[in-house]
């Protein structure tokens, strides 16, 4: 038998805006004058904070974070694609995304600066999901979340971030897997941005893009430039719709690029080089988003000058408010190990507390 | 009133939990149309459809990573390792999210859900289908281990672990499946969680243990009660985690003397751990040091060799009347 060719795929790329600012005009999403600039206004927050947390870092004011600087692009439109009753479940570089479905700034200062209440939500119907500091995890999560909404007959679609580095994980591919498996209504993110702290994407992957990692799965996918917001909104809406519609998962890379270190405690200088960096800089989704709003006439340096004035405002109230005492406990971890009575947690509980007078008598 | 072997038994709670509450939902490898490689799941997928009894694909980690989302979302996932021996593929999600979520968001999100896993030696099964690592679930911080001995217990058990709002790791001990059989009410019988039970009292000797292990340990307390009229105390563990180390301790505290029976490698496991607590709580009652006596820190053997190595009815006997001698 002559051997036949029995299955064929390719990968689409899109983008709408690209790094020049210049405009597909055939491929312009209709969003409104106000709709774009509050994408914008998001995208201004997120980068504000940002960079407001690493200096609190460098001064010692804030724990080890990871910065979000140039990926404000992909959660931001996500986000904002979402509806109510949509599950947000992030990786860690979402800031923006978070901010928009409702978490507040204080949240992300408190979880980087060690405390559980950074998780905890003005009200659980938020419905975003805590960091998965484990990579890779988040995915069956996702998964599991989206499967739920649709068993209790909910208008809910789950929409799930990873990293490049995450989509080596096993879970990945298992959760890819069973979504496709059970045409769970879940989007899946892959914030490409090129690096896993200092892994490549080319020693992170052989694959030509990691957007057709789906199509083993049986997933549609799509690699779209992950600093163009336009991009960004075509491409969520268009797999949003798939999943409210039950046509099942669908799978974006979001091609950027991570300007600032992994996390604090991390030194690109010594696996990068200045030259690399500099040209991505050129390419961030500000710069461009900028552009576009202004040759659309929505935009211009005065109202520019006053919206860096309110995210200032907006920063330094919530860092402030992240400063101010609280009245946490210390013993609050023995309140939440199990939903039940201990009685070995308890006698614990009782030591701990013995050991915390002890300690303040000491000095 | 019916007599049942544990599968039913587990089959019956499986059955009366998802009637009982839609939230219930049973997933796992082949739990749908084979009804599970043990036949635990059987006849769930013809009651209750497949949209409640999922076959998923081959996945430990999926199966248990998912699971945990449904869990948040608000559904009661009973889950099954098709072997305890596969079921270290789920570890990093069960460690890594199912028992820290409640604490990672001060209880606003929790993960009610069971796994379920057949575990333990005596069946001439390949590798990695005989180990007994229950001390492995019991060390991490926010999960709950329980092992059911017979099939009323069994079923009692499994009830309280669906209905518990943590995640629990419920061990069946696969040698008894099918090795005897029990009245188990129609109605139904709950048993909490994280409470032994003193199946027979007595005043010389308390002998603990759990599981499959519990049928030679009854056998042999039965030996030496007959040959030298010793009065022995047995309690079944039943929960691992949260350990029920009273009910131990006030029996200790009574007799004097302990000897523990596991399954599984002696250093680090259960019998370390109730032997720690009765230090604590009954050292000045102690007569005769507590015994330990468990599997080897060997790496489980084949089935050609496994008979030599699982704790059985003479060596319990040995230990009982070693530590009654001391």
């Amino acid at each position: 038998m002559p051997r036949k060719q029995i299955a064929k795929f390719s990968v689409q790329h899109l983008s709408i805006l690209d790094e020049n600012g210049k405009l597909d005009a055939k491929l312009e999403p209709k969003l409104s004058e106000d709709e774009l600039l509050e994408m914008y206004r998001w995208m201004r927050l997120a980068r504000g904070l940002d960079e407001r947390m690493l200096k609190l870092q460098r001064q010692g004011r804030l724990g080890t974070f990871p910065p979000n600087t140039g990926q404000e692009a992909i959660s931001i439109p996500v986000a904002l694609a979402m509806k109510e009753k949509d599950w947000f479940v992030g990786a860690f570089r979402e800031l923006g995304g978070r901010l928009v479905r409702g978490e507040p700034l204080t949240s992300t200062l408190y979880y980087y600066n060690g405390w559980e209440e950074g998780n905890i939500l003005p009200d659980k119907d938020f419905r975003i999901i805590p960091t998965s500091v484990v990579i890779g995890c988040q995915i069956e999560h996702a998964v599991g979340l989206s499967w739920a909404s649709r068993y209790k007959g909910e208008d809910s679609a789950t929409v799930c971030f990873i990293g490049d580095g995450g989509t080596s994980e096993g879970d990945f591919h298992e959760g890819l897997n069973f979504a496709a498996v059970w045409k769970a209504p879940v989007v899946f993110i892959v914030q490409n941005n090129q690096w896993a702290i200092s892994i490549p994407r080319e020693s992170q992957t052989a694959s030509q893009t990691i957007a057709q990692k789906g199509i083993g799965y049986g997933i549609p996918c799509l690699q779209v430039d992950g600093n163009d917001p336009l991009a960004m909104h075509v491409a969520i809406t268009e797999a949003l719709n798939r999943a409210r519609k039950g046509e099942g998962p669908t799978l974006i890379e979001a091609v950027t690029y991570r300007l600032m270190m992994h996390t604090t405690a991390d030194d690109p200088t010594k696996y990068r080089t200045k030259e690399e960096e500099e040209c991505a800089w050129k390419k961030e989704p500000l710069i461009r988003f900028n552009k576009y709003l202004k040759d659309k006439g929505y935009w211009d340096d005065a109202k520019e000058e006053a919206l860096l004035g309110e995210v200032k405002a907006k920063v330094e109230e919530a860092v402030k408010e992240f400063e101010s005492p609280k009245d946490w406990q210390q013993d609050e971890p023995f309140k939440h190990v199990f939903g039940t009575e201990h009685a070995v947690i308890s006698e614990q509980h009782k030591d701990f507390l013995a050991n915390v007078t002890r300690e303040a008598d000491h000095g | 009133m019916a007599k049942l072997n544990m599968v039913q038994a587990i089959n019956l709670a499986l059955h009366q939990e998802m009637e009982k509450d839609k939230d219930v939902i049973v997933l796992g490898e082949d739990v749908a149309v084979d009804g599970g490689v043990f036949r635990l799941t059987e006849g769930l997928l013809d009651k209750f459809g497949q949209d409640r009894v999922l076959d998923t694909p081959l996945a430990e980690s999926a199966i248990i990573g998912t699971s945990i989302g449904m869990a948040m979302a608000g559904l009661k996932p009973v889950c099954e390792m098709q072997f305890s021996g596969f079921s270290y593929l789920m570890m990093g999600q069960f460690e890594a999210h199912a028992t820290r979520m409640r604490a990672r968001t001060h209880g606003q999100f929790t993960v009610p859900m069971v796994i379920r896993m057949p575990f333990g030696g005596g069946v001439r099964a390949l590798e990695h289908h005989s180990e007994s690592r229950e001390a492995t679930y019991a060390h991490l911080p926010g999960a709950k281990v329980v092992i059911p001995s017979g099939p009323r217990n069994a079923r009692a058990l499994l009830v309280a672990a669906i209905r518990d709002p943590d995640p629990v790791v419920f061990m069946e001990p696969k040698h008894s499946y099918r090795a005897f059989r029990e009245e188990v009410p129609d109605n139904e019988e709950v048993m909490a969680l994280g409470k032994s039970q003193v199946v027979q009292e007595g005043t010389d000797l308390t002998l603990v243990s759990w599981g499959a292990m519990m049928r030679p340990t009854l056998k042999a307390a039965a030996e030496v009660e007959k040959k030298h009229g010793t009065s022995i105390e047995i309690i079944d563990l039943l929960t691992i985690s949260p350990l029920d180390s009273d009910t131990v301790v006030e029996s200790v505290t009574k007799t004097g003397r302990c000897v523990v029976v596991q399954e599984a490698p002696r250093s680090f496991g259960m019998s370390s751990e109730l032997t720690a607590r009765i230090n604590d709580k009954a050292f000045l009652y102690l007569e005769a040091p507590v015994q330990r006596l468990t599997g080897f820190d060997v790496v489980t053997p084949y089935f050609g060799r496994e008979k030599s190595y699982l704790p059985n009815t003479p060596r319990v006997v040995h230990a009982i009347e070693e530590t009654l001698n001391f």
